[in-house]
């Protein structure tokens, strides 16, 4: 058991692989099979890929804001592989490395971080909610879902939920947590302490000393963990969704990391971090033990890598070529027909006189 | 006189109120030490210090709750929502108890408070970033909201809003923050609380068209571009939408004899419905024919790439004022 044993009162934090990619830990080592190993390695990459394309295309005015994963993608895919495929994710608003693993095509996210809400329809098997902007209110969601897990599904399906270390000063953050505990319901939170709400940092968001602690007060266990170490967000997650499948509720656990683009493209981080401070971080890259790991285990090597670089490469642009040509245009019954499963009597006359004043003025 | 930005208004509006009166502060998620992602309060905390403006946690229900207990004991604050989007988590504090502290407590206490929002669409941004939810405000009795269109009542109206003995929703038309620049006196000047401003007059009126926020800008392009073709038309920006400046409304229709309401808020049950109820009400025998509201549609807010389809631009404004124009009793 790891859950229990690294007390966030005593800031206590569970790492596996520290940052050279040596194992620190060997008997909590977890076994991942070799194709689940190069899912996760394969999708670390996408996202980061992907991740760094967009802020490119933004740049190039070819994309609109979006906000940047880089630097979490461990914390994310870490626990994604320690869940199954119809386990439900209710996300905040940086996941996508979490949404890529657990089958969110990227010409979704693309699209959605393009400004077309075609992006947040997944396909039917994904259980993914759409991209959550207001702080904290993705918990409650989280509790729900559990809730009917619970009644529907013996609790075999868990759910987990993100929020940023910003987002837990928020009432619905406690709200949410403590219906899951008070429910007993399947759900994990996860909070992705990247140090920096926008431009405030961790330290002005709570007196507290971790955030993994805010467990205490609803009772449930919680638990910091090395955000940046996959193996570590691995292991405590599998655990977390045993201890949910077998009846015995919610677990908080806060991955420690480190947001190392802008908060969204519209912010500039120079203004309140310093470059060192980053620098620091950019030498704990999640990437960089995960990598030497994969290489100490033979299932990577320089030629590996730079086919597998290649490949996302391609597809990361082929993906977002698709979306620059499909993205832009956004039918009139896109905007009226999703408001209700019938459009009321008032909005088809509404849609109507639209329809009629673009027929009339199209041209003019 | 400086010439200066919407934005840069309210900034030297707040430095100007801060300086003048010390139970001022100014309070927000990013407000203080980068100055708010707007940068409206840039500079304040480096000349007034980390206990008059401050970041916050993430909370709007803390934030506007921590602003009426300072309010009721001797401070003004002037609380900022990031965006327009993120008011609903702050909207219980603010209808239920801003809004209503005075009545509950017979007048012993009081929220002498602002709150900043930045408001409205039209700026390709983010899901939740791009609302137009002024009818939330002007619905709750207790509050007053006010909703500028240039640097000039930016600047006044936001005076007026901190010196008020009762609680302010001060709307930024965030689209126009940076759009142009106007003569701004630098001393203290008050725009009055409820009054209407006439924006534009065309001789011998035969139209009132009534706007607000960034709105009233597009409202005169379409007006002024139509006038080869008969339309004289004044047009009036509320500047406060609670409480409506009616009898300059009422004066301009009862002279043109037709209304038009541009809004980018939701058709339905809104600011633009209000004045035109209150004008039937009041002018109904003026009418030259029944007035007509330029609006969003009854839907969310499309992201960025749909938006168009939404919000009324100078094109649909046109498009509305010739129908109504064309109509003959």
């Amino acid at each position: 058991m790891i859950i229990g044993k690294f007390d966030p009162l005593k800031q206590q934090r569970f790492t596996v692989l520290d940052e050279t990619g040596k194992i620190v830990n060997p008997s909590y080592e977890p076994k991942i099979d070799e194709a689940t190993l190069l899912k996760m390695y394969r999708t670390m990459k996408l996202a980061r890929i992907a991740d760094i394309r967009a802020l490119q295309y933004q740049r190039q005015g070819r994309m609109l804001t979006f906000a940047p994963v880089q630097g979490q993608e461990a914390a994310q895919i870490g626990t994604m592989a320690a869940l199954h495929k119809d386990d439900w994710i209710s996300p905040a608003f940086r996941e996508h490395a979490a949404l890529l693993y657990h089958n969110v095509p990227l010409e979704n996210i693309y699209l959605y971080w393009f400004g077309n809400e075609r992006g947040s329809r997944v396909p039917d098997d994904v259980n993914v909610l759409p991209v959550n902007i207001p702080i904290g209110s993705q918990y409650g969601h989280a509790a729900g879902l559990a809730y009917a897990s619970k009644l529907l599904k013996n609790n075999q399906q868990v759910c987990v939920t993100y929020i940023g270390d910003g987002g837990t000063s928020h009432g619905e953050f406690y709200e949410g947590l403590n219906f899951g505990a008070t429910f007993n319901v399947p759900m994990i939170g996860i909070i992705q302490n990247n140090q920096w709400a926008i431009s405030t940092p961790r330290r002005k968001a709570t007196k507290a000393d971790t955030l993994a602690q805010k467990a205490v007060a609803v009772g449930v266990p919680g638990i910091q963990v090395d955000g940046n170490d996959v193996l570590a967000m691995y292991a405590v997650v599998k655990e977390a969704a045993e201890r949910a499948r077998k009846g015995e509720g919610p677990t908080l656990i806060e991955a420690f990391t480190y947001r190392l683009g802008p908060h969204t493209t519209s912010d500039d981080p120079t203004i309140y971090r310093k470059n060192e401070e980053v620098e620091e971080w950019k030498k704990r890259d999640p990437l960089i033990r995960f990598k030497a790991y994969m290489i100490a285990k033979g299932l990577l090597d320089d030629k590996k890598e730079a086919a597998l670089d290649e490949e996302l490469e391609a597809h990361v642009k082929s993906v977002f070529e698709k979306v620059e040509k499909e993205g832009p245009a956004v039918s009139v019954d896109e905007v009226f027909d999703h408001t209700f499963a019938t459009l009321t009597d008032d909005l088809k006359a509404q849609k109507a006189q639209y329809i009629q004043y673009v027929k009339e003025t199209e041209g003019k | 006189m400086a010439e200066m930005t919407l934005l840069q208004a309210i900034n030297t509006g707040l430095f100007e109120q801060m300086r003048k009166d010390k139970t001022v502060v100014v309070f927000g998620e990013d407000a203080g030490f980068e100055g708010g992602v707007f940068r409206v309060t840039k500079g304040l905390q480096e000349e007034f210090g980390e206990l008059r403006c401050f970041d916050t946690p993430i909370s709007e229900a803390g934030i506007v709750g921590s602003a009426i207990g300072m309010a009721i004991n001797g401070l003004k604050p002037v609380a900022e929502m990031q965006f327009d989007g993120f008011m609903f988590n702050g909207y219980n504090q603010l209808t239920v108890h801003a809004a209503r502290m005075r009545n509950r407590s017979r007048s012993r206490f009081t929220v002498p408070m602002v709150l900043r929002v930045p408001m409205g669409g039209g700026i390709r941004a983010l899901e939740h970033h791009s609302e137009a939810i002024e009818a939330l405000f002007t619905h709750i009795p207790g509050l007053k909201v006010v909703y500028p269109s240039t640097p000039y009542d930016a600047k006044g109206l936001l005076a007026s809003a901190i010196q008020d003995p009762d609680p302010v929703i001060y709307l930024e038309p965030k689209k126009i923050y940076r759009a142009f620049k106007q003569d701004v006196p630098e001393n203290e000047y008050l725009v009055p609380i409820g009054k209407a401003k006439v924006f534009y007059a065309a001789k011998d009126a035969n139209l009132t068209v009534v706007s607000w926020g960034a709105m009233v800008h597009d409202a005169v392009k379409a007006v002024r571009a139509l006038e080869a073709e008969g339309v004289r038309a004044e047009v009036i920006d509320l500047r406060t939408l609670s409480p409506i400046d009616y009898p300059t409304v009422y004066e301009s229709v009862r002279r043109t004899g037709r209304l038009v309401v541009v809004s980018e808020a939701v058709k339905s049950f809104g600011v633009a419905s209000e004045v035109i109820t209150r004008v039937t009400e009041n002018c109904f025998l003026n009418l030259e024919a029944p007035p007509v509201r330029v609006t969003g549609w009854d839907i969310t807010v499309p992201l960025a790439r749909g938006e168009y389809h939404h919000m009324p631009d100078v094109k649909r404004i046109s498009y509305d004022i010739k129908n109504l124009m064309a109509f003959k009793l």
